[in-house]
């Protein structure tokens, strides 16, 4: 979706203040808002939950804070999956009628459950393109969830490493399976993305699955 | 900016903020429900706070400074050779090493949401997760670098790495000269999280 989550390449948005000392977390309410997203019955697919926070409208979204979108969309993905209902949200009570639920994540298994290796990689469809080829970013609009963004559309690129199929988020996120499709790491020059004025020898690179990409 | 980031260490002489009180009634519901324990967030909090962070990706820049072998190892599979220190888990599951070199420098970047290498470098700074930085990082890496002090000429050349995928980029800075004698223990001490993101130079 061309929401304002897509700002590659945005001018306007202040300036960047870096603060080289800052703390993890700015108020304790964020320390809980980062664990109950990790701790959720609702974790699992990181694609849904990315798009769940792209779904907040834009100005909201640029109103709020990082864990304050974090939160609108846990809430909204609790809702939406049933977990809670939406009269146990505004209410703050558990229906006394419902069944109690185990916790999906103990204590005692935390370190273990955040440090165990995953992986996106897949058996899948075999590459269409290899490191060295040409290849164009397609000129696509989708109003679901896209990891394509806008700024490299329609953009002439080369394929600089194939990583094998990952799961596509464009499918996964809207609860269509993992649908693995090749990934790539694809380099622009600053020039072709940005003009004339860009430095000449800057560039840069995404990582951009298959059916974003066509041959050039 | 539209944070209101309320000083916590007043002991409670401020009201709590809203958003304070709905995250309070969320987690309470929660717990009513059977759907969290709160002692497990509180160990997910303690593991950001203090187990994971950018003190693990310095000590991977330290041995690849000093070990070339592991140098070798972090350029065919970074991820392996990350898990080789114990740093595994999630957003770590596709790590990727890129070098800064006397004519290149890189900038690493999630424009479209705030991907960032957990493991290595533990929770991303607000300003790597601001609209300011995601934005422009793309567009105007130079301008970008000048606001966190470093200026580049014009001969180095930058690679910016949009983090679009689940692979995840550690920059590993170009070794400080007269470091020669420095062990690994020392040589981490110089790595800085800010110089394994690219907005730095150590």
């Amino acid at each position: 979706m061309n929401g304002v989550h897509d700002m590659g390449g945005m001018h306007g948005l202040g300036p960047i203040a870096p603060d080289t000392d800052e703390p993890v977390f700015h108020a304790d309410w964020e320390k809980r808002v980062l664990a109950m997203v990790i701790a959720s019955p609702t974790r699992g697919n990181i694609d849904a939950g990315r798009h769940r926070r792209e779904l907040i409208p834009g100005p909201d979204y640029l109103r709020l804070s990082y864990y304050e979108r974090w939160f609108e969309a846990l809430c909204a993905m609790l809702v939406g999956s049933g977990a809670v209902s939406a009269e146990e949200l505004a209410s703050g009570r558990a229906d006394p009628t419902a069944a109690k639920a185990t916790p999906r994540l103990a204590a005692g298994d935390v370190d273990a459950a955040l440090s165990r290796q995953g992986s996106y990689l897949r058996e899948g469809p075999a590459p269409a393109f290899k490191p060295g080829d040409a290849v164009r970013a397609r000129n696509l609009n989708p109003v679901g969830h896209t990891r394509l963004p806008r700024y490299v559309r329609g953009r002439l690129g080369v394929v600089e490493r194939a990583h094998g199929a990952h799961v596509y988020p464009d499918t996964h996120a809207h609860g269509g399976g993992e649908d693995p499709r090749p990934l790539y790491t694809v380099r622009f020059t600053a020039r072709e993305l940005w003009g004339p004025d860009a430095a000449p020898d800057d560039n840069l690179r995404l990582d951009l699955w298959e059916p974003y990409l066509e041959r050039a | 900016m539209a944070h209101d980031h309320h000083d916590h260490h007043d002991h409670g002489q401020d009201p709590p903020s809203d958003i304070a009180l709905r995250v309070k009634a969320l987690e309470s519901l929660l717990v009513e429900k059977g759907l969290v324990d709160p002692a497990a967030l509180d160990a997910i909090v303690e593991r950001f706070e203090h187990k994971v962070g950018p003190r693990n990706g310095a000590r991977v820049v330290a041995k690849a400074w000093s070990d070339p072998a592991y140098r070798e190892r972090l350029r065919q599979d970074a991820t392996a050779a990350i898990a080789e220190l114990g740093y595994t888990g999630g957003q770590g599951e596709h790590m990727v090493a890129v070098e800064n070199t006397p004519g290149m420098h890189n900038l690493v970047v999630c424009t479209l949401c705030s991907c960032y290498p957990w493991p290595v470098l533990g929770l991303p700074p607000v300003w790597y997760k601001s609209p300011p930085y995601r934005s422009r990082a793309v567009i105007d890496p130079r301008g970008v670098l000048a606001e966190f002090g470093v200026t580049l000429p014009a001969e180095i050349e930058i690679r910016v790495w949009d983090s679009t995928a689940e692979v995840r980029y550690l920059v590993i800075p170009e070794r400080p000269a007269n470091t020669d004698a420095l062990d690994e223990a020392a040589l981490a001490a110089l790595v800085t999280r800010n110089g394994m993101i690219g907005t730095a130079r150590l």
